[in-house]
């Protein structure tokens, strides 16, 4: 309300302003991360900073790897998944990060 | 009584988590895929770990480190951490993650 002003030091705090506003939306919700090494993340995003780093819980890992068939040049694409209770997620690692994906 | 908060409080949410870890066992993966189990032995600002009593997690392909009962990891070099789940406080660091954004933005 107007009668009682904020104290200096508290900045604007429920407007979405940078991307990193974006990720703070999604704390306590399910989320999609894209890493480095064509590997994927999905899990419940608990706490994060500014350089990416996060905790995510009831992570489940996609690693996908290519084998190329020496005869016949074929991409063989396989991925790997595991599941982890709770991570912590390096930033330098994180190429992206969005709401889960969903199947059209 | 006003308590008022130190403006220039250095931001480092996780280093905070990490070091009410110590004591606990954990697995850092490494960007190399090593991965190490231990327990969690001291944590910096850089996010560098010191792990005692480690062994080697997952098949054993990688270097046998039988002779090696404590190791610092370079905090650059972690991929993950996996921690154990019902010694953290979800809830907790809900909060401490909304407070760090704010101070962020400032």
């Amino acid at each position: 309300s107007e009668d009682d002003p904020l104290p200096p030091q508290q900045p604007s705090t429920n407007t979405v302003e940078e991307p990193l506003d974006l990720i703070r939306l999604s704390l306590d919700e399910r989320i999609y991360v894209k890493m480095k090494n064509d590997r994927e993340l999905r899990g419940r995003l608990h706490a994060y900073d500014q350089h990416l780093n996060m905790i995510l819980g009831d992570v489940e890992e996609t690693v996908t790897t290519v084998e190329i068939d020496e005869e016949t040049y074929e991409e063989l694409y396989k991925s790997t998944k595991r599941n982890i209770p709770m991570l912590f997620v390096r930033g330098d690692g994180v190429v992206l990060v969005a709401p889960p994906l969903r199947v059209g | 009584m006003l308590m008022l908060m130190c403006v220039c409080v250095r931001l480092q949410l996780f280093y905070s988590f990490f070091k009410s870890l110590v004591g606990k066992d954990v697995v850092v993966e490494l960007k190399n895929d090593l991965s190490i189990c231990g327990t969690l032995h001291s944590v910096d600002q850089y996010l560098n770990i010191k792990l005692t009593d480690i062994s080697v997690t997952d098949p054993e392909k990688y270097p046998h480190m039988l002779s090696v009962k404590n190791c610092f990891i370079r905090g650059s070099v972690v991929r993950y951490v996996q921690l154990p789940a019902d010694e953290v406080d979800t809830q907790l660091l809900q909060d401490a993650a909304r407070k760090e954004a704010m101070q962020q933005k400032q």
